[in-house]
């Protein structure tokens, strides 16, 4: 029970001392950028809590989610295909370099004279941008294999299919997920400013117009609901990580164990 | 007959080595080869998809026409202007948040007192995305590069400063203890103990960092207008200059493709020490 009340402490204690701290500052001095917390909150209700739900939040959620799990299937997929064959390897290696590296948000209007601003080209942007960090590191991480395991599977005689489910896509996992975790903040990032860029609905879209009409408080409530897709998107990824990689993190225990 | 002659396996044996050493290294030549039929293809498939008409040729045009657009406007001070604006936003976006993530990630990672204070705020802050502060950052900045510099340092600090928190927990409590048993003032703990063993992690954030401060600058730029390729980028848009559109787009992937490639020779430098780095002593 103590114990409980001491985590709930330092668990609390920091945000509450910043909102308090927020609050004096805002309510002895108020100003024109920061509204009061208060004010944030009923302004937070007010703006997202009716239409807007399904005019800019869900289709906004809907077009990450979308762009995410192609990103993830197809950047698996091809990772595997590729890390696979030495040669095919070699022969992606420089033009997978020079996209890993290309910042995504230029692709935005490239992609918006070819496709326009419809959905798909919001959806196409944001696999564009998260299938990098997923690809490369499937690629790294077939390649990586440990060679005992590969010879061993060859002696017994698994291969095709067998081999890749049992062998190759266990192995590589953990460096699989770890490139899926670089991907998703990028993916959000894109999901935000193709709103931006052109568009009449969407988070982004929104955020936007509250500050070109210095609707204030309307406009740090959407920076909130953005704060609060990350933080839900950093959680869910986390829950399925550990599902995925309870084995993983069991060996890496031990291994510290010993 | 004491020490027996190196016997036939002995050669036999690091002939093979030989061998497979200059077989992998007759292997490069290949590799580039491949590597650069890659891009050929790539290219290839450009050119035709531009040619063949799939989509408005003005939206698409082939590589034979943005390749030497790209020289040309490299001839333009104005394009380096901009290259060196970005590469300004970038690098002290970077360093800001080099110093702030190493030096709070330092404090914070020594005491646990402020690792489990601080870490409920720090798992909410973090997963926000920095482009949620551009309406803020335009109010607060307009189009000066402070703009960019806030979206960069929030998005860069925590690559860092989380590499940072992970790298202290490494440190070994054992030398922790020596060290403080030998004396040491907190100040030669931090540069001889906690140090050497949180810069390996601290380059992997300051690579993951250095990437992320360009992805933001060049959004910033694009959609705030600080100055800059990105800004260059939206204004050959604007002007339905398609062709500079596309090799000012390469530009940045060049600029991206330099700093992925200064990050690895960097962190290969300084930790050319460390295991990850050394590779396995040869048995």
């Amino acid at each position: 029970m103590k114990k409980t009340l001491i985590t709930l402490g330092f668990a609390l204690g920091l945000p509450a001392i910043l909102v308090v701290l927020w609050w004096l500052a805002t309510v002895t001095s108020p100003s024109f950028f920061v509204p009061t917390p208060g004010e944030l909150i009923t302004t937070f209700f007010e703006t997202w809590f009716g239409p807007r739900l399904w005019v800019d939040i869900l289709p906004s959620i809907a077009r990450f989610g979308i762009g995410v799990v192609i990103a993830i299937v197809a950047g698996i997929l091809l990772g595997m295909l590729v890390g696979l064959n030495r040669d095919l390897r070699a022969f992606t290696e420089p033009v997978f370099e020079f996209f890993r590296a290309l910042p995504p948000p230029v692709l935005i209007p490239v992609l918006l004279l070819l496709f326009g601003p419809t959905d798909l080209m919001k959806i196409f942007i944001i696999v564009l941008a998260a299938i990098w960090p997923v690809l490369l590191n499937t690629i790294e991480g077939v390649r990586a294999a440990d060679p005992v395991q590969t010879e061993t599977s060859r002696s017994y005689g698994i291969s095709g299919f067998n081999r890749v489910r049992y062998q190759v896509l266990p192995s590589a996992a953990p460096q699989i997920l770890a490139g899926v975790r670089q991907s998703l903040p990028i993916a959000l990032i894109l999901m935000v400013i193709s709103e931006m860029f052109s568009s009449s609905s969407g988070l982004g879209f929104s955020i936007i117009q509250f500050q070109r009409r210095f609707a204030i408080p309307e406009m740090w409530s959407g920076i909130l609901v953005l704060g609060l897709i990350g933080f839900a998107v950093a959680a869910v990824f986390r829950f399925i990580e550990r599902r995925i990689l309870r084995w993983y993190h069991g060996l890496k225990e031990l291994e510290n164990a010993a | 007959m004491s020490v027996p002659p190196p016997g036939e396996e002995t050669i036999t044996r690091s002939v093979t080595v030989a061998r497979a050493k200059s077989r992998r290294r007759r292997y490069r030549p290949r590799r580039a080869l491949l590597g650069l039929g890659g891009i050929l293809t790539l290219l290839a498939v450009w050119e035709i998809a531009a040619r063949v008409g799939l989509v408005d040729p003005r939206f698409l045009p082939p590589p034979s026409e943005v390749l030497p657009r790209l020289i040309e406007i490299a001839m333009i001070p104005q394009f380096w202007i901009a290259v060196g604006d970005t590469m300004v936003q970038w690098g002290l976006g970077l360093v800001i948040a080099l110093v702030l993530g190493s030096v709070l990630g330092v404090m914070i990672g020594l005491s646990s007192f402020m690792r489990r204070a601080t870490s409920s705020t720090v798992e909410f802050l973090r997963p926000v995305p920095s482009v949620a502060l551009i309406p803020l950052a335009v109010l607060l900045f307009g189009v000066r590069i402070e703009a960019s510099l806030m979206l960069i340092v929030y998005a860069a600090f925590w690559q860092i400063f989380i590499q940072v928190l992970y790298g202290v927990a490494d440190v070994d409590k054992i030398a922790m203890d020596t060290g403080q048993s030998y004396g040491f003032s907190t100040w030669q703990r931090i540069r001889d103990i906690v140090f050497p063993t949180t810069l390996p992690y601290l380059m992997t954030g300051l690579r993951l960092a250095a990437a992320v401060a360009l992805i933001l600058a060049i959004t910033a730029q694009l959609i705030i207008g600080t100055p800059g390729l990105g800004l260059e980028i939206a204004r050959a848009q604007n002007a339905g200059l398609y062709s500079t559109m596309y090799a000012l787009v390469l530009a940045t992937g060049f600029i991206g493709v330099l700093i992925n490639f200064g990050a690895r020779f960097l962190e290969r430098a300084l930790l050319s020490w460390h295991h990850s780095v050394r590779g396995e002593i040869p048995v």
